[in-house]
């Protein structure tokens, strides 16, 4: 089965609509919604504080904790099961290190800095908006950054290539390959890469190439947002 | 400290610690049915003097709600303080959950098991997977060793019998085995500097700037990819590893029979 015509009316090409605000957490210091489609992500940065215990400090810079969490209620289906899991865990990991290229934590050694990411509604590409969030609300709190980090999944449904896969592509019945990716996007660097499902080599780079570009059109729209901070802030 | 700007040192001079080539694996050696008369399957792997350990067990159980006709597969893969004077005692490190989902993902998305074909009864019972990985001497490349030892021991599983109203006499075991469809293998590429190496040692992994793990399958397609480690990726890199990977899996291939 050939997948000539997106669910939703997209181009292959074309992203979900997408919205992104900072500042949506008061107390943090530093915080933003990404939103892509149907899919919410809100990240709040808290610290640098001090960290315990002492064995998990670096001598030289700060530690980057990520934390992210699907609200119970976040998915179309079952209910999620509150607290950590192996997958919440290792989504945490690979946000921490999409994040880390871009950050300069040695003006803050022994501390930590936390970043708390919350999905609200998912449909799919959530790890994707958690970093694109979490990158808004560190650039939100003041922290030294090289770049932003935009974050997007290309991919196949059946065999075509895709950028942005909601819930629905990713379950086409003949199967979908989901290829998420963050870029530093003045470089071009890539600092997350997984890969679920089969593909050609030169299928892989098509879609890489793809989801590169897509990178580009959210990295507008989390400058708007920022930008849009400060214009508040001259009424 | 030392050993990160030796292993460095050595890297620009085009050679490793052991004098193997870049893009050169230590000796490989598969064991099949080490735990035979209580796994279902099993497998040793070593690589070098890495060794990890895998074994099988198979239960009945609900199918999931959204796959009522499908089996289930679970991997797990435990770093004991044994293997390793970094490993400690406790829950699951992160390293180990990565592992586990990196492994599991290889198996599972390219159906290397035909999840189908381990349905008893649509909806009611299906045949559970069971795949625990212990490391036994961490030397590096846990990655591609854990791939290797799932599926030697997911080839080396026989189903037990099914007595009436599904219980199971793990005792009397048939000759039927698993429905393994494919064979997924995974292939880690290390950046170092800028060179590309596979088959690290420990050392070599702790002065790797980044590592990407792909599995391929045998029609040479990629069946899941990962990135880890601090520092960042070019296009052009990736390509580099993914070619690297893909030649050092064909390799890989030999060792199973």
């Amino acid at each position: 089965m050939k997948y000539e015509k997106r669910y939703d009316g997209r181009e292959f090409e074309e992203l979900r609509p997408m919205e992104a605000k900072v500042g949506v957490v008061k107390n943090a210091i530093g915080s933003a919604m990404f939103k892509i489609g149907k899919t919410v992500a809100i990240a709040a940065v808290y610290g640098p504080n001090d960290l315990f215990p002492k064995f998990l400090q670096y001598p030289d810079k700060a530690r980057l904790r990520c934390h992210y969490n699907m609200m119970a209620f976040s998915g179309a289906g079952d209910r999620v099961r509150p607290g950590t899991s192996r997958r919440s865990k290792e989504i945490s990991m690979v946000t921490e290190k999409a994040l880390l290229p871009a950050l300069d934590l040695q003006d803050f050694p022994k501390a930590v800095i936390d970043v708390h990411i919350e999905l609200i509604q998912t449909d799919a590409g959530t790890r994707c908006a958690g970093i694109c969030a979490a990158s808004l609300a560190l650039a939100d709190a003041g922290l030294e950054m090289k770049d932003l980090v935009a974050a997007i999944s290309g991919g196949l449904v059946g065999q075509t290539p895709v950028v942005d896969l909601d819930k629905q592509e990713e379950d086409f019945p003949n199967g979908a390959v989901d290829i998420p990716i963050a870029v530093l996007p003045r470089t071009g660097e890539l600092t997350l890469l997984q890969l679920d499902g089969e593909i050609t080599k030169e299928q892989l780079k098509i879609t890489l190439e793809f989801a590169k570009k897509g990178c580009d059109k959210i990295y507008e729209v989390q400058r708007a947002a920022l930008r849009a901070k400060y214009e508040e802030a001259k009424k | 400290m030392i050993a990160k700007s030796y292993v460095e040192s050595l890297a620009t001079k085009g050679t490793r610690i052991d004098g193997r080539k870049f893009e050169e694996y230590r000796d490989i050696s598969i064991e099949y049915g080490i735990s035979s008369k209580s796994a279902e399957g099993s497998a040793r792997v070593k690589i070098g003097d890495t060794e990890v350990v895998a074994g099988v067990k198979l239960d009945l159980g609900n199918p999931y709600s959204d796959r009522p006709d499908e089996g289930t597969i679970m991997v797990n893969v435990e770093l004991i303080p044994m293997a390793s004077p970094l490993f400690e005692s406790g829950p699951p490190s992160i390293n180990a959950i990565e592992l586990s989902r990196v492994t599991d993902r290889g198996i599972r998305e390219c159906g290397a098991i035909d999840f189908k074909k381990l349905c008893l009864r649509k909806g009611e019972k299906v045949w559970m997977v069971f795949i625990d990985i212990y490391a036994i001497n961490a030397d590096g490349n846990l990655f591609d060793a854990c791939t290797l030892a799932a599926m030697a021991a997911l080839r080396d599983a026989r189903f037990p019998t099914v007595e009436e109203g599904d219980v199971i006499d793990y005792k009397k075991r048939t000759d039927t085995p698993l429905p393994i469809s494919r064979l997924p293998l995974a292939c880690t590429v290390w950046k170092l500097k800028d060179k590309f190496l596979v088959d690290p040692l420990v050392d070599e992994e702790l002065a790797s700037s980044a590592r990407l793990s792909i599995s391929f399958t045998e029609d040479d397609e990629v069946c899941s990819m990962q990135k880890g480690g601090d520092g960042t990726l070019t296009l052009e890199e990736i390509q580099t590893m993914v070619e690297l990977a893909h030649t050092s899996t064909k390799n890989l291939r030999g060792n199973f029979k």
